[in-house]
């Protein structure tokens, strides 16, 4: 873009000028650093990043490598889906949250499922003692996803359902609930988050050891591609790796390292990586380093469509194209002053937006404090229709190319996502850098020094160690009561009593033969769902087959 | 030198929120203290089990899954007919401020929300310590 003797000049006169600042200038603070820890420079110019190769590396939208935008014309085309991830309490509870959202103009429904559903146990069982709805809504039968869409058309809103271990039981009741609606398979849109292996490196949340589950998962993606070719079988998550505590470039790595894990394990299970790969979806964090974010969604965008390429011999350029999801940083949210996580909210969901998010979610204020009250989740949909029709942001697609900085930040990313990779690779892939630790280990250690950092407040945060108040806590906060769990008890002692208990004995009895042998489970799961087997009874029935993960504890 | 404070780091409820627990055991281990993590998921009988196979001074747990009131009070309803009756309960996680007087009362001795610094606990355990042992000495 420069040429050779020009860039040579502005080295030299960026020296001269670095000579001066040294004599007119001082800095403040000791060190200025990125969120993830690194330090950055004053000033960024022609001199500092390799513009050279513009077409091949930031191009145009809609086509290769991506950097710029998965689509030609991005939000002027389409929108991006204001997507309030929800669930609380009962089935009935969470319907009138929905209701309510879709009234104020959300476009996408996302569920969130309280810790048993999403552990796999029934709400009768002992572990659920106490958890029943509070973190999501408690899902047991069939019936329960009848009323959480009672009243929604699914053939026209797409849903977006984070569950993992059990995915299969929640998308198979969710085909049958549009069954019962008359909505055939293929016409349901939606996405499952369905990502087991970042589960074993941050969220925890898993049921079965690795093998199984990555084979429920390319069961799954089978079925899909066969009965409801619009739905997004995995996104593939780097939200719970940062909220963990990982940098950036943690995040980055990590969440695409295990996208192609997937893309190899159903490519070794036989499948067209052209017909699987244009439905996997991925799922990133919205941190609050304004730039380094941004430059983050871009560098995963090349990235992949490089690998998927390159790599995995994708001939579709619908395989290459890296589309996500975004939601703003809980971990970056803070119990004190909450009025001013709308502040913090708002920064981040611009970030996401600006680097070419295909759906957004932005935290509610009240979220170190509970589940968001109703006020607090509609401040927090406005902020994203502020963004979108208020500010400008979305008329041109990436603004920020260009941008000596953001520019440097995106080859920075990417050439540490590389090296990562490598070191993956060195260790035996994905699946044994698990098993040994290595992911849990390198992102602890971030979290930690981050702490560390804000104690000798080298890191300011906003009414933690900085501007601190003595305050009161005013703002309201949801309470899930403990009626929730007693109603949910009842409504499922309720269907256990009505349903076909032989019918229900049987299609457990061939799921157990499908898991043992080759079939594919999430049809037999299908078959269990439709005559109200339980949730706890389906992963009951595959848990001594599959077997139980264990990890080993270590900080 | 007294001999090194005895932390059980514990984790119950079904939430795989783990990076708290993990930052507070670094802390507590670059403090000087012998920290035992259990991991994730471990039912107040394994936690309280484990409190009084490792002979721990205290037991730290971390609870972000809404359960405390459910949790905590089985735990040290257990520590008691155990005979652990004289170990410090102390938490932290997502816990709305009128639960934390009702948790309080019912026996824990302390509860850190978020925000709190690693050297406030680090502080709160070797104080805590020190006058419980002075306590059983004056007994």
């Amino acid at each position: 873009m420069f040429d050779k003797s020009f860039i040579d000049e502005l080295r030299e006169r960026r020296c001269q000028w670095d000579k001066e600042k040294e004599k007119y200038g001082q800095n403040a603070r000791p060190r200025y650093m990125t969120v993830s820890g690194d330090d950055v420079d004053i000033l960024y110019g022609p001199e500092s990043v390799d513009m050279g190769g513009y077409l091949e590396k930031i191009g145009f939208p809609g086509q290769y490598p991506y950097t710029r935008g998965v689509h030609h014309s991005m939000y002027r085309g389409r929108m991006w889906t204001m997507r309030q991830f929800s669930g609380m309490g009962t089935a009935r509870q969470t319907n009138e949250r929905y209701h309510y959202l879709l009234k104020q103009g959300q476009t996408g429904l996302s569920v969130a499922f309280d810790l048993p559903t999403l552990m796999g146990y029934d709400s009768d069982h002992l572990r659920s003692t106490g958890e029943i709805g509070k973190c999501g809504v408690a899902v047991d039968t069939l019936a329960d996803r009848e009323t959480i869409f009672d009243g929604i058309d699914l053939s026209k809103i797409s849903t977006s359902m984070t569950i993992n271990a059990p995915a299969s039981i929640l998308l198979a009741m969710y085909v049958a609930v549009g069954e019962k609606k008359g909505i055939p398979s293929h016409k349901l849109t939606g996405t499952l988050q369905n990502d087991i292996l970042k589960e074993y490196i941050a969220q925890k949340e898993w049921v079965f050891p690795p093998e199984p589950s990555i084979r429920l998962i390319t069961d799954l993606m089978d079925f899909c591609a066969q009965h409801i070719p619009k739905w997004n079988t995995i996104s593939i998550s780097g939200y719970h790796i940062r909220e963990a505590g990982a940098t950036a470039a943690q995040e980055l790595a990590f969440t695409l390292a295990d996208g192609f894990q997937y893309v190899e394990s159903a490519i070794a299970a036989g499948q067209d990586v052209d017909v699987f790969a244009l439905r996997l979806s991925f799922f990133f964090n919205a941190h609050q380093d304004f730039f380094e974010e941004i430059a983050k969604y871009r560098a995963a965008r090349r990235i992949w469509a490089r690998h998927m390429r390159d790599k995995y011999g994708a001939k579709k350029e619908e395989s290459w194209k890296l589309r996500f999801h975004t939601q703003t940083a809980g971990c970056s949210l803070t119990a004190q002053q909450p009025e001013n996580n709308l502040m913090r909210t708002a920064y981040e969901a611009l970030s996401g937006v600006l680097g070419g998010t295909q759906s957004l979610h932005t935290n509610s204020m009240d979220e170190t404090l509970a589940l968001p009250s109703d006020k607090a989740v509609l401040l927090a949909l406005r902020t994203q229709q502020i963004i979108m029709n208020e500010t400008g942001v979305a008329n041109t697609i990436d603004p920020l190319a260009g941008s000596f900085f953001v520019e440097y930040l995106t080859d920075k990313l990417e050439i540490e996502a590389e090296a990562y990779f490598d070191e993956i690779a060195r260790r035996g892939g994905v699946l044994k850098g698990i098993e040994e630790g290595f992911f849990q280990r390198e992102i602890a250690k971030s979290a930690y020094r981050f702490q560390k950092e804000i104690e000798r407040e080298e890191r300011i945060i906003v009414g933690v160690n900085g501007y601190v108040m003595d305050e009161e806590i005013t703002i309201p906060v949801l309470r899930i009561d403990e009626s929730a769990g007693r109603d949910q008890l009842a409504s499922l002692k309720k269907v256990k009593q009505s349903r076909d208990n032989d019918k229900v004995k049987r299609t457990l009895e061939e799921l157990a033969v499908c898991a043992k042998g080759d079939g594919n489970t999430l049809k037999a799961i299908l078959d269990c769902v439709r005559v109200y087997v339980t949730l706890g009874e389906i992963v009951d029935t595959l848990r001594p087959i599959f077997g139980e993960y264990q990890e080993p504890p270590m900080f | 030198m007294s001999e090194k404070i005895r932390v059980l780091l514990a984790k119950p409820g079904l939430d795989g929120h783990d990076r708290g627990v993990k930052v507070v055991a670094a802390a507590l281990r670059d403090a000087g203290m012998e920290v035992i993590y259990t991991g994730l998921r471990q039912t107040p009988e394994q936690i309280v089990t484990a409190a009084i196979q490792e002979d721990v001074d205290v037991v730290g747990v971390s609870i972000l899954s809404g359960a405390h009131m459910t949790l905590f009070p089985a735990i040290i309803d257990l520590l008691r007919q155990r005979g652990g009756g004289d170990k410090l309960v102390f938490g932290g996680g997502i816990i709305p401020d009128e639960d934390i007087a009702a948790l309080e009362k019912a026996g824990v001795s302390k509860l850190f929300t978020p925000g709190a610094s690693t050297v406030d606990i680090i502080d709160w355990v070797r104080k805590a310590v020190a006058a419980r042992k002075k306590d059983e000495k004056l007994l």
